[in-house]
């Protein structure tokens, strides 16, 4: 017992005094606090206003387009080719063209630019456009219906009477559908629910797992090749077992990833936190998730009153709310100390086979062969994430958060959604089987594998080495 | 008492026989040569007496006691693939491998201190490895090997990577540790050193012993009452003076002096060869030839190798 933890404080401080580990553990959450900020600095940035002419022969449109942050509109009242000349002269953006059609409805517009337009312009146009023509037409459909209702009535024919009314009557009409879902939980307690909080958490705590298995467990099966090709490993199974050094090295990076982990998510919340202190202007708009940072005191309620008075606002403060209210309708306690034991459960079943692999060659080149059976319950585990969270009941994501190899990420969608304790209890209970199996077999090759060189083993080598004696 | 005895052991690789029933006994403060071709199972041998991997049949006993884990603490092993950690500093390195070996972290670092110091290489304590020279590494790990002070030392081809400078301080260490009441298993290929250092062998080949004893007395054993005679004064040829029963196997000359050597049958001796020549020639001189290890070595192993091992137990 005293060699395990002599051979795990080995593995564990020679890991987290290399310089690459300290490197990755300052530039992690750097990146990861980027990726927060980053996307919040450019949305709110000033972008650099761009000129768009409009050439409209309908006339209808020419002054409904509105400048904004990003984009001014320009009226041309000349025809198509002189405006294009005027476009290139004046180094305008981009030259909208309206042309006239035989019944008056146009349906198309063209845009001349020299370089791609954005989506974001082309989406702004044809939401005018649109919203323009659906006016014209309820416009001449209530003069049509008040000409039948009251003969010999005469309308004009663009009354702003009827426009008027027909823009109120759009508006009226507009609608914001959310969908609510409740879980009726044991004992009749409603709780709001998001399947999309669901679905975020869900993810995002099977891709960690994902990512730890991988990036961890290769690190074992480095340090193993290491230990071979130095030639150190036959001085040291003279001390202790192999079986020990083993456990030993997957339990020691094990150490070194959940330290790292900690240190990311530590440093990263100081780095977000010390963003929003210096800039908190930033932070007002976008995602849903700095929203309830920002607003933590705003009552549903208000956000009800505001948004039937402005139809047309944002609905996002609602959504925040909502999420905020739908995940905490996830069971966290449950939910962390899955997490907890999925992710090293996971990592100890995958971190044995990696080390066995790593025995059984003499250089990394080599692995390629015995990686693929390994990796492929794992990336089928990913590929099946979406069916997963469409059907988190079905037998196919029952069977698949039992199997050992593919529970510890598919389990983690699963538990947002909510599983009952039998099936979690069950599911542990078969991977800790899964890991003593996998540690077994691994055992069995890493005591022979270690000690063997310069020998091109293949499955039939592994196999007799599995069934080998003492 | 012997301090290591190994029974009756196999070993099996699926087809391949590694060990096939071999015994020895190994004396205590003896130096202990274990010889063989390569593949002749020595290594599976120094491994199971490693408790690295177990056997198949038959046991080992450490003073009498059948192994157990506790043991490795008594037993030094310098494999002949060795190596160290290329990351990591010497004098952490050398003080984790004495602490695996069961000593406490106070009385490893004094230890090192001391081996450090005799071998004076106390300035590389806080180098990597990796800047150390191959020669440098083996200092350090022949010190690992011998730090906890096992009653048992294992040396497979100790002085590869060594010049000869420092292949006589190891040699003289090796001397030392016997001298200090341990035991040591020298497994090589170096015949010469063999002669030098060890007191008893056994040699292996193709998983069975086929020899084992003392130097003196094998080479005592393997004599082939062979004289090497050196005269003068005698141009004619000597064939024709010699008794018939007399085997001349190799005869030069060299300034004047001429250098025959002759096989004699069992039952006469230098004397009557003396006798046979003195008449015709002048002597200057007469040695029995003794068979070197190495001779011994290849003569055994290539009768063993004909399929006719019967052969060796008539010499």
């Amino acid at each position: 017992m005293n060699k395990i933890f002599l051979i795990i404080r080995r593995e564990y401080l020679t890991r987290v005094r290399k310089r690459s580990f300290i490197v990755m553990t300052v530039l992690g959450p750097i990146l990861m606090a980027a990726i927060f900020v980053i996307p919040i600095y450019f949305a709110t940035m000033q972008d650099e206003k761009r000129v768009i002419h409009v050439v409209d022969e309908t006339g209808l449109f020419i002054t409904k387009f509105s400048n904004n942050d990003n984009y001014i509109f320009i009226p041309q009242y000349t025809d198509l080719e002189t405006a294009k000349k005027t476009l290139k002269q004046t180094e305008g953006y981009a030259l909208l063209y309206i042309p006239r059609t035989e019944l008056n409805v146009p349906s198309q517009a063209m845009l001349y630019s020299d370089k791609q337009p954005s989506l974001n312009l082309t989406g702004y146009i044809s939401g005018v456009m649109n919203r323009e023509i659906e006016k014209q037409k309820l416009a001449a459909e209530i003069r049509h219906q008040i000409r039948l209702s009251t003969p010999g009535y005469e309308v004009a024919a663009d009354s702003a009477a009827d426009n008027l009314m027909s823009e109120t009557i759009l508006k009226n009409i507009k609608t914001n559908v959310n969908i609510i879902t409740y879980k009726i939980e044991e004992g009749g307690i409603e709780k709001k629910s998001s399947t999309e909080a669901n679905m975020i958490v869900g993810m995002v705590a099977s891709l960690m797992i994902y990512m730890f298995i991988f990036m961890y467990g290769s690190l074992v099966m480095r340090g193993v090749i290491e230990e071979k090709t130095n030639r150190i490993v036959e001085v040291i199974v003279s001390s202790v077992k192999p079986f020990q050094l083993m456990l030993g090295k997957v339990i020691g990076v094990a150490l070194v990833g959940l330290t790292q982990f900690l240190l990311w998510v530590v440093f990263t919340a100081i780095l977000v936190g010390g963003f929003q202190q210096a800039f908190p202007e930033k932070f007002k708009m976008p995602s849903a998730q700095e929203k309830f940072v920002t607003n933590p005191q705003m009552q549903p309620q208000n956000i009800k009153t505001e948004t039937t008075a402005n139809l047309q606002a944002d609905t996002g403060n609602e959504t925040a709310n909502q999420i905020l209210e739908a995940v905490s309708s996830i069971n966290f306690p449950v939910m962390i100390i899955a997490f907890i034991f999925f992710f090293i459960g996971g990592y100890l079943l995958y971190g044995a086979l990696f080390a066995g692999i790593g025995s059984a060659v003499d250089n990394e080149a080599d692995t390629q062969q015995f990686m693929l059976p390994v990796t492929v319950p794992l990336i089928f585990a990913i590929v099946m994430m979406q069916y997963v969270i469409n059907n988190p009941e079905g037998p196919l994501s029952w069977w698949l958060s039992m199997i050992p190899f593919t529970s510890p990420v598919i389990m983690m969608i699963r538990i947002p959604f909510g599983v009952p304790y039998g099936q979690l209890a069950l599911s542990a209970g078969l991977l800790i089987a899964g890991f003593l199996a996998t540690t077994w077999v691994a055992a069995k090759i890493y005591r022979t594998g270690i000690l063997m060189y310069g020998k091109k083993v293949n499955y039939a080598e592994l196999w007799k080495w599995i069934r080998y004696k003492g | 008492m012997a301090i290591l005895t190994v029974n009756n052991v196999s070993k099996h690789f699926a087809a391949l026989t590694a060990l096939n029933k071999v015994s020895i006994e190994i004396e205590p403060q003896s130096i202990f040569g274990l010889l063989g071709p390569n593949g002749a199972g020595k290594t599976t041998l120094i491994r199971i007496i490693n408790q690295i991997t177990g056997p198949d049949e038959g046991e080992v006993l450490l003073e009498n006691q059948k192994l157990k884990p506790d043991h490795v603490y008594s037993i030094g092993y310098l494999p002949e693939e060795r190596g160290l950690y290329k990351k990591m500093a010497v004098g952490e390195q050398a003080l984790y491998l004495a602490q695996l070996k069961g000593m406490s972290r106070h009385d490893a670092i004094q230890k090192l201190k001391f081996w450090f110091r005799k071998f004076e290489i106390e300035s590389w304590w806080n180098k990597k490895v990796e800047e150390l020279s191959k020669g440098m590494q083996q200092k350090v790990q022949f010190i690992v090997t011998v730090v906890h002070e096992p009653k048992l030392l294992i040396f497979d081809e100790p002085f590869s990577g060594f010049d000869p400078i420092n292949v006589n301080l190891l040699k003289d260490e090796i001397l030392e540790l016997r001298r200090k009441g341990s035991t040591i298993i020298f497994s090589t290929h170096n015949m010469a050193s063999v002669e030098e250092l060890c007191d008893n062998i056994a040699l292996i080949n193709k998983a069975n012993k086929v020899l084992d004893g003392s130097v003196k007395e094998i080479k005592k054993s393997h004599k082939t009452n062979t004289y090497e005679l050196h005269y003068k004064n005698f141009e004619g040829e000597l064939k024709s003076v010699l008794n018939e029963r007399f085997e001349l196997t190799d005869i030069r000359n060299e300034d004047g002096i001429h250098t025959a050597v002759v096989k004699l049958p069992k039952d006469a001796g230098p004397n009557d060869l003396l006798a046979n020549l003195m008449p015709h020639a002048s002597i200057t001189g007469l040695n029995e030839i003794i068979p070197s290890m190495n001779d011994i070595f290849i003569t055994t192993v290539n009768a063993f190798n004909q399929g006719d091992p019967n052969s060796l137990l008539a010499n």
